[in-house]
């Protein structure tokens, strides 16, 4: 295991270094929030209802960008042929990708949660569905998003295809996320456990194609 | 003598264009080979070969004993393979690259906290870059790159040294540091395989030379005086 936590350590590290993600990722969060707040021109109450939805689309937006970040960290480098000559096996690369992806956008996350209550006066009810929802969604956004960066890297036109590939494979993820957060930040009454239960199923789906899918997509990239 | 490259009939087909047609080479362990041709010929294709790093179409290839396509991430974990590009993360520094790649190819595992300090230590002195060894990779000139670049494959401490022009970019002290990291791995039992058009500087060393053009080995010949 000491690989996943290696490059999981190397991507914060570089991180924290290149801040790209505090820097440019998170500030655009911010903006899309406040842009959806002026452009829907909507009074309190209809901004809280809305909050869980917009909050996780500005999130699939950005996982986007904070993906492109850990696939050109590798590409940059030409690293993706180096971690093939390293021998390790795939599914560790991956793994060690994803809980990197991860640990960013939880930050992301976090950040954009007090936004949301901030600039939309939302609240949160159910701290601990929120949180377990949160996690097990960024799970499955980053499992997802690993996987098809190193896809779209073999198509030699990654910039482009990424969001195109990755946005219909996680709209479920989406709606689940919404209705569980939904449930969470008490604007509609649904059971967000179930949600939540469906997100970790997600989670584990998109980690099990991605443990196994990974190695062999890794060879073209 | 045992062989550590053996190739029989290697057909290499990159995006639809013959890379590699029909090759068959041989080399014994412990050696130094000298892979010269044009650009464009093939040489780099064929260390990518013998890396495991592209699929073989037809023939058969074992490096160190094992066959590249059915136990290529053993033959991957066995080489050693010097780039082009420097494969170092540019906001890394150079320990913290050569420990990231050391802990991927799982020697971190296998040695103690005092053994790799100590053959940290040693590859960054052999490569004469233990100054510079606390900075960021993005800060570092070409020729200071492209050491760090090597350090990384002798940490390794592979049994099969592939390097893609090695002396690119470097004065002439460097030159002379590649050089001898060649001659050690070789006196310590290693095979290396250099890819060069420096060839006043490499045939010396080379015992075998290997003439590739557009992908078909012309000729594999001894050296003599080596």
């Amino acid at each position: 295991m000491h690989e996943i936590a290696a490059i999981v350590r190397k991507d914060v590290r570089i991180e924290l270094r290149s801040r790209v993600v505090i820097t440019q990722v998170l500030p655009f969060a911010m903006i899309v929030l406040i842009l959806f707040g002026l452009a829907l021109d909507a009074d309190r109450s209809t901004l809280r209802s809305f909050t869980p939805g917009l909050f996780w689309v500005t999130v699939l937006f950005a996982s986007i960008l904070a993906i492109q970040r850990s696939v050109s960290v590798e590409t940059a480098a030409s690293a993706f042929e180096a971690l093939r000559l390293s021998g390790a096996a795939g599914w560790k690369v991956f793994v060690g990708k994803a809980v990197a992806v991860a640990a960013q956008l939880i930050a992301i996350e976090t950040a954009m949660l007090g936004g949301v209550i901030v600039f939309y006066r939302s609240s949160v009810d159910e701290v601990v569905l929120l949180v377990t929802s949160a996690l097990a969604a960024t799970l499955a956004i980053a499992a997802a998003g690993s996987l098809y960066g190193v896809l779209a890297v073999g198509s030699g036109v990654r910039d482009t295809i990424l969001p195109m590939l990755l946005l219909p494979i996680l709209a479920p993820v989406l709606v689940a996320a919404t209705r569980a957060f939904g449930d969470a930040m008490g604007a509609t009454a649904v059971n967000g456990w179930s949600w939540c239960a469906l997100l970790a199923c997600f989670a584990l789906l998109y980690g099990l194609v991605g443990g196994i899918a990974y190695g062999v997509v890794l060879e073209d990239a | 003598m045992e062989h550590a490259v053996e190739v029989e009939q290697a057909v290499v087909v990159l995006n639809g264009f013959p890379a590699l047609a029909q090759l068959d080479l041989t080399l014994p362990t412990g050696s130094v080979s000298l892979v010269q041709g044009p650009n464009g010929a093939g040489k780099t294709t064929l260390l990518r070969l013998l890396a495991g790093l592209v699929p073989l179409k037809s023939g058969r290839a074992r490096v160190l004993g094992l066959d590249v396509v059915t136990q290529r991430r053993q033959v991957r974990a066995a080489v050693g393979m010097m780039a082009p590009s420097s494969m170092l993360y540019d906001d890394l520094t150079i320990v913290e690259n050569l420990q990231f790649w050391s802990e991927m190819s799982g020697h971190q595992t296998t040695r103690g906290t005092g053994d790799r300090r100590t053959a940290l230590d040693a590859v960054l002195g052999r490569l004469e870059i233990a100054s510079i060894a606390h900075q960021p990779v993005s800060t570092l000139s070409t020729g200071q790159r492209r050491r760090a670049a090597l350090a990384a494959v002798a940490m390794r401490r592979p049994r099969l040294w592939l390097l893609d022009e090695p002396h690119a970019g470097l004065d002439q002290a460097g030159r002379g540091v590649v050089d001898k990291l060649i001659v050690d791995a070789v006196d310590a039992g290693a095979t290396v395989i250099v890819a060069s058009h420096e060839l006043d500087r490499v045939r010396p060393m080379a015992s075998h030379v290997i003439t590739v053009a557009g992908g078909i080995v012309h000729r594999s010949e001894v050296e003599t005086d080596a």
